[in-house]
């Protein structure tokens, strides 16, 4: 069981070699064996959406999804999610939304704002509600998290 | 997994397997993912054949497609409510189906529309109906060794319609209260019921198939006397517990309301099919 097994994945962009045990998490391979901490750790059982990433363009919760399944796949977390020119438009619209506070679900909504966002910018309070759905905040009350999303979008737009 | 018989088990999207394993409900040898198999995969639609659902087709794959949401949109009701968009990423309708929760979904959708598990194993290949398939909580009838393939759905019928709608006191992201899901088929005269499925979730130790409930709007005036009836007789057939989600009462009470807004949301539809 604890024989490690050599998964070869593309994580932001850059290929990246691991090794992990069957039974661990993506999560706890970006955390623990790569050393990528901005993905975070809630529940761990897929409610809260503190660890959400982007798999092959597909929203996921990476608590539950193997570490070994990686092989082959395209992963974006929040780490790629900023450019080197500067914060993206939906990190910049957080910052000045205030749609933070101890921070540890903001990478999971941002992370999945963008996947929302790149397929739907024009996407509205209602839609945007319900696809952050999966993320939950038990600080801000949402709200401030909403409106940046639509700020975000608006920017997005070009506007 | 013939090999370690129950002590193998198949993972799809994994967003309940993982889950009851790390809590050490079970403990198993050997968790084979089953998402490369091509078979497992396909989501073949067409309205001569039906639809073929591979075990692990995630559920944002079926809401997303035009043809699924065109034919089968009680299909559609049930997937694109199961948990958040992450887990829709993940979780397959075959998975949600195979852990046989008395509270999952997709169940009572499929059992609606008459859906068959195709099951392969060490003995060959078989098909099961699925209002057959979940026998337990959290236990279905596969033997070890045992695999769900694919399930598969008849062509719907000419004036057709299904609806899946649940109660959850929150607007997302919740396990139902309890669920109805019925299927109905229009006469020629689009006015009365020429048969009807309903099949409840949560009200009982598995989904349950209300064989009676539809039997009796066979025949019938699709009106609201008729969608009363047949939600007394859900009601007569919803066997539920007390727990931290609801009590008897409620559940009962739900299971009627529940039936009689899909029948009419079911009706609308099989008017405009």
């Amino acid at each position: 069981m604890s024989e490690k097994i050599h998964v070869r994945t593309q994580i932001n962009g850059s290929d990246v070699d691991f090794l992990c045990e069957n039974r661990q998490s993506l999560l706890e391979v970006l955390r623990d064996v790569l050393d990528m901490t901005g993905t975070k750790e809630g529940c761990n059982d897929g409610n809260c959406g503190a660890c959400t990433v982007i798999v092959d363009g597909t929203l996921i919760d990476s608590c539950l999804m193997l570490g070994v399944e990686a092989q082959g796949k395209s992963i974006t977390t929040i780490e790629g999610v900023a450019s080197p020119d500067g914060l993206h438009p939906i990190q910049q619209a957080f910052l000045e939304n205030a749609a933070l506070q101890c921070g540890i679900c903001t990478p999971g909504f941002i992370v999945a704002a963008k996947a929302l966002l790149e397929r739907e910018p024009d996407a509205d309070e209602g839609r945007i509600r319900h696809w952050l759905a999966g993320n939950l905040c038990r600080c801000t009350g949402y709200d401030k998290i909403v409106r940046a999303v639509l700020d975000a979008g608006q920017t997005m737009r070009g506007n | 997994m013939a090999e370690k018989g129950s002590r193998a088990r198949a993972m799809a999207g994994g967003t309940d397997i993982l889950v009851q394993l790390r809590g050490g409900r079970f403990k198993i040898d050997r968790l084979v993912d089953i998402k490369g198999v091509p078979e497992m995969n396909q989501l073949s639609c067409s309205t001569a054949e039906g639809l073929t659902l591979g075990a692990a087709v995630p559920c944002y794959r079926i809401y997303e497609d035009q043809t699924i949401q065109k034919m089968y949109p009680g299909l559609v009701d049930a997937a694109f409510i199961i948990g958040g968009i992450q887990i829709q990423g993940r979780a397959s309708v075959g998975g949600n189906l195979c852990n046989a929760s008395p509270s999952g979904d997709t169940i009572p959708a499929l059992i609606a529309l008459g859906a068959i598990c195709v099951i392969e194993g060490p003995k060959g290949r078989r098909t099961l109906p699925v209002e057959d398939f979940c026998v337990a909580p959290g236990k279905n009838a596969m033997e070890d060794g045992e695999l769900l393939v694919a399930l598969q759905f008849p062509p719907p019928a000419p004036r057709s319609g299904a609806h899946y709608l649940r109660f959850i006191p929150r607007n997302e992201m919740d396990i139902a209260v309890a669920g109805s899901g019925v299927s109905v088929v229009l006469d020629e005269d689009r006015q009365h019921i020429k048969s009807a499925r309903i099949s409840l979730a949560a009200v009982g130790p598995t989904p349950i198939f209300a064989r009676e409930a539809g039997d009796l709007l066979a025949g019938k005036e699709a009106n609201e006397e008729s969608f009363e009836a047949a939600a007394e007789a859900a009601k007569a057939a919803a066997r539920p517990i007390t727990d931290m989600r609801g009590t008897i009462k409620q559940r009962v009470h739900l299971s009627g309301v529940l039936t009689k807004r899909a029948l009419r949301k079911a009706v609308a539809r099989a008017k405009e099919a």
